[in-house]
């Protein structure tokens, strides 16, 4: 079975990377971005047997850091080629 | 001088000499070099130090595998039992994301990696690491990081600030850190993180040596225990 796990900074803590590239992207012209936040996409490809709750610690044990990240779990089918 | 003291080196470690070294000028003691997949702690230790560098690449997020390291277990466990834990830069993101000091440490606001001695303010002379400073004494100390922008939420900073475990602060804005901290103590006050580099202002070809005292403090807090 295939996870995606995003992983984003929790609403109201300063992301200065997506500052800075939000800045890029006025630099290049683009006009109307209010906002950019810079998250992190990990995937997993774990036994089909694995549990909700399993996956929901990797996450808070080690994939996001619960004091400044939130996460969200997407579990695609085990059909789907990686 | 009967200090036993440990420095810790992970896989992309740098500053881990530069502790050892420090250690033993200020101790009069070589201190003990620590691996880190090792499981288990020498007998008798009282004073570990985890030092700066990028631990594992930074890999994920800053000190977030060291934190996860077999050796890292056995210090969560000496610190449960009183052992003087320092963790410097590296070592303090490791000490956050271990969870024995609360908040995170966040790329730096400016996005730039930042390498300049900085003028730090001594919150409080009540600490096993800082009490052969003064209260309020700026001092000034080494820093050199990319991730050392603190960030812990609101009633956590009012928390560290009501309790005094707010140790050292910058006198200017350095990083974005909250509340300008450059340095965090535990409710216990035998784990003490902080991004500057003390072992980096141990002596008069360093520029300066007002590092020097807090590896003072700690070695009379052990002698006088």
């Amino acid at each position: 079975m295939k996870v995606r796990i995003l992983v984003r900074l929790k609403p109201g803590v300063l992301d200065p990377q997506g500052r800075a590239v939000h800045h890029s992207l006025e630099g290049l012209g683009f006009d109307g971005v209010d906002d950019v936040r810079i998250g992190r996409l990990i995937e997993l490809n774990v036994a089909d047997d694995t549990t909700d709750d399993s996956i929901d610690q990797m996450c808070r044990q080690l994939l996001a850091n619960m004091v400044i990240e939130d996460y969200s779990i997407e579990k695609l089918s085990a059909s789907e080629p990686a | 001088m009967g200090m036993r003291s440990a420095v810790v080196t992970f896989p992309g470690s740098n500053c881990d000499r530069d502790m050892a070294v420090a250690l033993a000028n200020v101790s009069g003691t070589q201190p003990l070099r620590l691996w880190h997949g090792d499981a288990e702690l020498p007998d008798g230790l009282d004073f570990i130090a985890l030092p700066g560098g990028f631990s594992y690449g930074d890999y994920l997020r800053s000190g977030a595998m060291a934190a996860r390291s077999p050796i890292l277990q056995a210090v969560v466990a000496a610190a449960k039992r009183g052992v003087l834990v320092l963790g410097v830069c590296n070592g303090f993101q490791v000490l956050t994301e271990s969870k024995l000091l609360p908040g995170a440490l966040m790329r730096n606001a400016s996005q730039n990696f930042i390498c300049k001695t900085v003028p730090l303010r001594v919150e409080t002379n009540q600490t096993r690491f800082t009490s052969s400073y003064d209260a309020g004494e700026i001092i000034q100390i080494p820093v050199a990081h990319h991730d050392g922008n603190f960030f812990a939420d609101e009633a956590t900073l009012d928390q560290l600030e009501g309790d005094g475990q707010v140790v050292f602060r910058y006198t200017e804005p350095c990083n974005g850190s909250r509340r300008d901290i450059a340095g965090i103590i535990n409710a216990e006050g035998n784990v003490l993180g902080m991004m500057p580099h003390p072992e980096r202002a141990i002596e008069h070809d360093h520029g300066g040596i007002d590092g020097r005292r807090l590896f003072e403090s700690a070695i009379g807090a052990l002698v006088g225990a």
